[in-house]
């Protein structure tokens, strides 16, 4: 009886969000996603790859409970998702800071919103800004710091409220490609510190491949799943070293061959 | 020097000398009579101060601005965000404002004084109806622009209905709410001063048109140069209370 149990529970653990036949379709016959099922397991990061009008950004936008779906369910840890919840934090493509706090409260206002007293909160946030590499700079405002580092102030929010589920929508396609890279390589000991489930949408392959576990490949028109690459990289060697790896090239080679009859 | 020369107070003090020297340069050929040189309407205005009769008539003007302009601004910033966050209140209320900003209200105030008289009411209502349109319209399309992102943000970290309204989307709005203050407070002077021009002379209205018919120019100046005065003040002042109150992120630039 135990083992039974058991085996059930590793079973359902090992995933972290699972969706299952989602449809979306927009007032206005608008279908952005077509009975799409996918699971994400727990402690990777995943991308959502694909051209644009995949889907992905909808996908994630249904799993972050901030769009409902037309049909199909989403769950996180075996719950169904009904709305936004504790267990998943959100960044934000444009970064979504609030122009009048400080980079401490902006850091902080996931918890300020759940009602942690402020010093508490303001301990927590610190920690984050500390770990995005912001440290010294919490009493700016966004105005004052450059994108990638507004969106390092994003990275701290979502990490400070603690979800076991991170969602991340195109996170650094605001951010130039130099700092991108740097922001890329600080992901990657983010991920690893953190033991998180990422879930990470992106229209860059080298990103994707660069950053990810795994990668879902979604293909529009209908909008579906075409592929799971696990891009078998090796992490031990320098971030430049990776970049240059022919394994590295190789996927970037094949997904490119994979996408490129979309894009026109 | 040159940091001197930059600064924005320096610039604003030029303006203002060139528009003095300008018009104490045409009160001298003279272009009428009835139009005094800068000096003579800054020394009016001295006197005026001195004996007291400038001072003395202001409370008559300001009640019905400031209370009027208290009204407009509570009811008119409630009536924006209302109209902003609902669309039931949207649809009745924005063509109503829409149709109250673009009318010639002045035109109102003739039925403003049958209705209710030479009183300070007709003052006030004179005020409202000049300043709220601009203030409802303005803090209703702020609400309505409030970044998707941020409102997103505020959801996706469970902020509750009214968190979200009271931390990010005022805050948000607030640039644009104020923005219709100052319009507003603007209309309002224009109001109290048509209210005491075409409804019953008191105040500084008085004062205008009192020293008009005696051909006391110079102090018909003065009178209608402080009330600007007054005007601008009042809405640097406006304006300073937003950054205190609401952005913080501007007083670090200012």
């Amino acid at each position: 009886m135990s083992a039974v149990a058991e085996a059930v529970s590793t079973d359902k653990t090992d995933i972290a969000v699972s969706v299952n036949d989602v449809t979306k379709i927009y007032p206005g016959g608008v279908e952005a996603l077509n009975d799409m099922t996918i699971q994400f397991p727990k402690g990777e990061l995943t991308s959502l790859l694909g051209p644009s009008g995949c889907g992905k950004t909808t996908l994630l936008k249904i799993i972050a409970g901030l769009l409902e779906p037309t049909s199909g369910s989403v769950t996180v840890n075996g719950k169904n998702v009904t709305g936004p919840g504790k267990e998943r934090a959100f960044v934000f493509q444009d970064f979504a800071l609030m122009p009048w706090a400080s980079v401490l409260r902006n850091a902080a206002f996931g918890l300020e919103l759940q009602g942690v007293a402020k010093s508490e909160r303001h301990a927590i946030a610190e920690k984050y800004i500390d770990a995005v590499g912001l440290k010294g700079y919490e009493n700016l405002y966004p105005h004052e710091l450059s994108g990638g580092m507004r969106q390092r102030v994003g990275l701290a929010r979502a990490l400070a409220v603690n979800a076991e589920v991170l969602l991340m929508d195109e996170p650094f396609s605001a951010v130039d490609e130099q700092t991108r890279r740097k922001f890329q390589e600080d992901l990657l000991t983010v991920v690893d510190d953190e033991q998180k489930t990422f879930i990470f949408v992106t229209h860059s392959i080298e990103e994707a491949v660069y950053v990810s576990q795994s990668i879902a490949l979604l293909l529009p028109r209908p909008s579906r799943v075409s592929e799971i690459i696990r891009p078998d990289i090796r992490r031990d060697i320098s971030p430049d070293a990776i970049r240059r790896d022919p394994v590295y090239l190789d996927i970037v080679e094949r997904i490119w061959k994979g996408l490129r009859t979309y894009v026109e | 020097m040159s940091s001197f020369l930059k600064h924005p107070l320096t610039l604003r003090l030029l303006s203002v000398i060139i528009a003095a020297g300008a018009w104490e340069y045409l009160g001298r050929i003279p272009i009428s009579p009835a139009f005094p040189t800068f000096l003579q309407t800054m020394s009016a205005l001295g006197g005026m101060i001195a004996d007291g009769s400038m001072v003395s008539v202001y409370p008559a003007t300001f009640q019905p601005l400031l209370i009027g302009l208290i009204i407009s601004s509570i009811l008119g910033i409630a009536c924006g965000v209302f109209m902003g966050l609902n669309a039931k209140a949207e649809w009745f209320g924005a063509p109503v404002f829409i149709v109250l900003q673009s009318a010639p209200l002045a035109a109102l105030i003739p039925l403003l004084t049958f209705a209710y008289g030479i009183g300070l009411t007709s003052k006030i209502l004179t005020v409202c109806i000049m300043s709220m349109p601009v203030i409802v319209l303005n803090a209703y399309s702020a609400v309505r622009h409030t970044p998707t992102s941020m409102i997103e943000m505020g959801r996706s970290y469970l902020g509750s209905s009214r968190q979200i309204i009271l931390k990010i989307i005022i805050p948000a709005a607030s640039p644009v709410i104020y923005a219709g203050l100052r319009l507003g407070a603007a209309m309002g002077f224009i109001g109290a001063i048509l209210a005491e021009l075409l409804i019953t002379p008191t105040g500084i209205g008085d004062l205008i048109t009192y020293n008009q018919s005696i051909a006391e120019y110079d102090k018909m100046y003065a009178a209608i140069f402080s009330i600007m005065a007054f005007a601008v003040i009042f809405i640097e002042i406006l304006e300073r209370t937003e950054y205190f109150f609401f952005r913080p992120d501007k007083r670090v630039t200012q």
